[in-house]
């Protein structure tokens, strides 16, 4: 006998179980931490998959310190600020990162074909894209500050001396990812786990038009307003305004963070759409290829 | 309580096409509350797709569904909290160990102890062994008896099983029903479920309905069907159903099964594994 079967039928109306926290239908955080526990106790089981977060970050960094160092005894540009090149490097990664962060959470409950359990739950799909998001941030920060921290044992650069400007660069960036990682999502959910590849090269459309290692003014003039639509252009030309300026564009800032609310909304009722489109087509049992 | 709150499910017109496929084709039922209800049909009858709706993870194309008093359409997160599935066709993460997965789904539905209500449930269901194990390394039967617990987590009103005991051996098949029907007595709760094994329908079931086409061609309590169709088994009742035959038909002998083929691959011209043993 378990201390159960004492338990008195419960009338449906009553809405939770007398063993059940009576809990926001709408939304609840702790169902947001349910999901972010889930992903944690995936990494926590697999020391390669921690390793990984960090190890291309780190080669990156390694990689664009020595032509750093190279570049700047032979070009005067670059000389003006050490570390341009290497902050780029690592800020470009917050936004690779912040995307294949997201894209990969959700893909696990894929790979695991764990959706119809969770959408049989109270978890609403807006909660769950929050949980990814959480996740995205503590895969990102999991996978750069290892990079960050060796820049400046290897080359004495510290990217953190950028002060508050840094955690305004890395909050834009992450959320373009966030953008990007949650439209790859919804053309997954919509395509199947064919389609996963976009997880990882979609991003790298943005990367000739968001002037990661060169102004936007460098770019062919027709090109030009397209890298004005796109966040990670102002977050770059913000960069080398505080590198080579010692000057924090608020402008710029500006416009970073009207662009990001934008598309983060267009990516979330995108994701939102599809999955009600999943849901008429069948899609959250069947989740294959 | 009302007539309408004393329905565990409510079901009229249900309809989902594919295209130009009718899969379910106007469904309309009614479950009352602390019943068990079996969904049989042969493959393709409609029975997944119509478990599937009533879960809300596939949206229909017509009709109404209410669960616990609630609409699925427009307020399914009310009716959540107090219902749960399990199918041994979808996994719970396997790479989390037994205990993970619990803790992480008793958070889904709002336990107030999540971790007394794991030891309670492991007890039951005999699992405390396997709570440190990966999911992914259980057996067929574990992983039933684990996918049982997570369903029964939230303690839920409405119980919906898609073929509870499949590709279990006969000990832990008979297991599961035996638990099964003690939950259902001592909570009250509503089970309902789709199943292909007629034993375990005619063994844990108050009321049976049986689709084809996706419509329910016949319902009624195992020995109300048995009675109309001069049967003495539910299985040969399916098998009169599924060769087009209706209660009103004259009872033709007992429908036998049909002896497997000879296959000349095999030696002696052996017609399946007792050949192959032999």
């Amino acid at each position: 006998m378990s201390p159960h079967d004492h338990r008195p039928p419960h009338p449906p109306e009553q809405g939770f179980s007398p063993i059940q926290r009576p809990t926001s239908t709408v939304f609840a955080p702790r169902r947001v931490g349910a999901i972010v526990l889930r992903h944690l106790y995936v990494l926590k089981s697999s020391v390669p998959r921690l390793l990984e977060l960090a190890y291309w970050p780190t080669v990156q960094m390694v990689l664009w310190g020595f032509i750093t160092t190279f570049f700047v005894q032979h070009s005067s540009w670059l000389a003006q600020a050490f570390g341009v090149l290497l902050a780029a490097v690592l800020l470009w990664d917050v936004m690779f990162r912040g995307n294949l962060g997201l894209s990969i959470s959700f893909m696990e409950e894929m790979w695991s074909r764990n959706l119809g359990h969770l959408f049989v739950s109270p978890l609403r799909p807006y909660e769950l894209v929050a949980a990814i998001m959480t996740m995205s941030f503590i895969r990102t920060t999991i996978g750069l500050l290892p990079a960050a921290l060796l820049a400046i044992w290897f080359y004495e650069y510290n990217i953190f001396a950028m002060g508050l400007p840094l955690v305004t660069f890395f909050a834009n960036l992450l959320v373009t990812g966030w953008a990007i990682g949650l439209a790859v999502s919804a053309l997954i959910l919509r395509h199947g786990l064919g389609a996963e590849s976009l997880a990882w090269v979609a991003i790298f459309a943005f990367g000739p038009v968001s002037g990661i290692y060169y102004p936007i003014e460098s770019l062919p003039g027709w090109l030009q307003p397209v890298a004005w639509a796109l966040p990670p252009a102002y977050v770059f030309e913000g960069m080398r305004a505080v590198l080579f300026d010692g000057t924090f564009r608020w402008d710029l800032f500006g416009g970073a963070v009207a662009l990001n609310v934008l598309y983060l909304g267009l990516a979330v009722v995108l994701f939102l759409r599809t999955f009600t489109k999943a849901r008429r087509l069948g899609l959250l049992l069947d989740v294959g290829e | 309580m009302t007539a309408a709150s004393s329905l565990a499910i409510a079901v009229s017109g249900l309809t989902k096409r594919y295209g130009t496929v009718t899969a379910v084709d106007g469904l309309g039922f009614e479950v009352a509350s602390g019943r068990t209800v079996a969904l049989l049909g042969g493959n393709g009858a409609g029975k997944t797709t119509t478990i599937s709706m009533l879960l809300g993870l596939l949206l229909p194309s017509a009709g109404t569904i209410r669960v616990l008093g609630h609409d699925m359409l427009s307020e399914r997160h009310r009716a959540l909290p107090r219902m749960n599935f399990s199918s041994p066709y979808v996994d719970l993460p396997h790479r989390l160990t037994v205990r993970q997965n619990l803790t992480v789904y008793g958070h889904l539905y709002g336990l107030k102890d999540t971790r007394a209500r794991i030891a309670e449930l492991a007890a039951d269901l005999d699992i405390a062994h396997l709570l440190s194990r990966p999911s992914g390394k259980l057996s067929a039967g574990q992983k039933t008896r684990v996918a049982l617990a997570k369903a029964l987590l939230n303690d839920p009103a409405l119980l919906l099983l898609d073929e509870p005991t499949a590709s279990l051996d006969p000990d832990t098949g008979d297991w599961i029903r035996t638990y099964l029907r003690d939950y259902q007595r001592r909570t009250g709760a509503t089970l309902f479920l789709a199943s292909h094994n007629m034993q375990e329908v005619e063994r844990l079931c108050d009321d049976v309905m049986i689709m084809k086409s996706g419509r329910v061609f016949d319902r009624g309590p195992p020995q109300a069907l048995l009675d109309r169709y001069g049967r003495s088994n539910l299985e040969e009742v399916f098998l009169d159903i599924a060769r087009g035959r209706t209660a009103a038909d004259p009872a033709p002998p007992p429908p036998a099964a049909e002896p497997p083929a000879r296959d000349p691959r095999l030696p002696g011209g052996g017609s399946g594994p007792e050949s192959l043993s032999e």
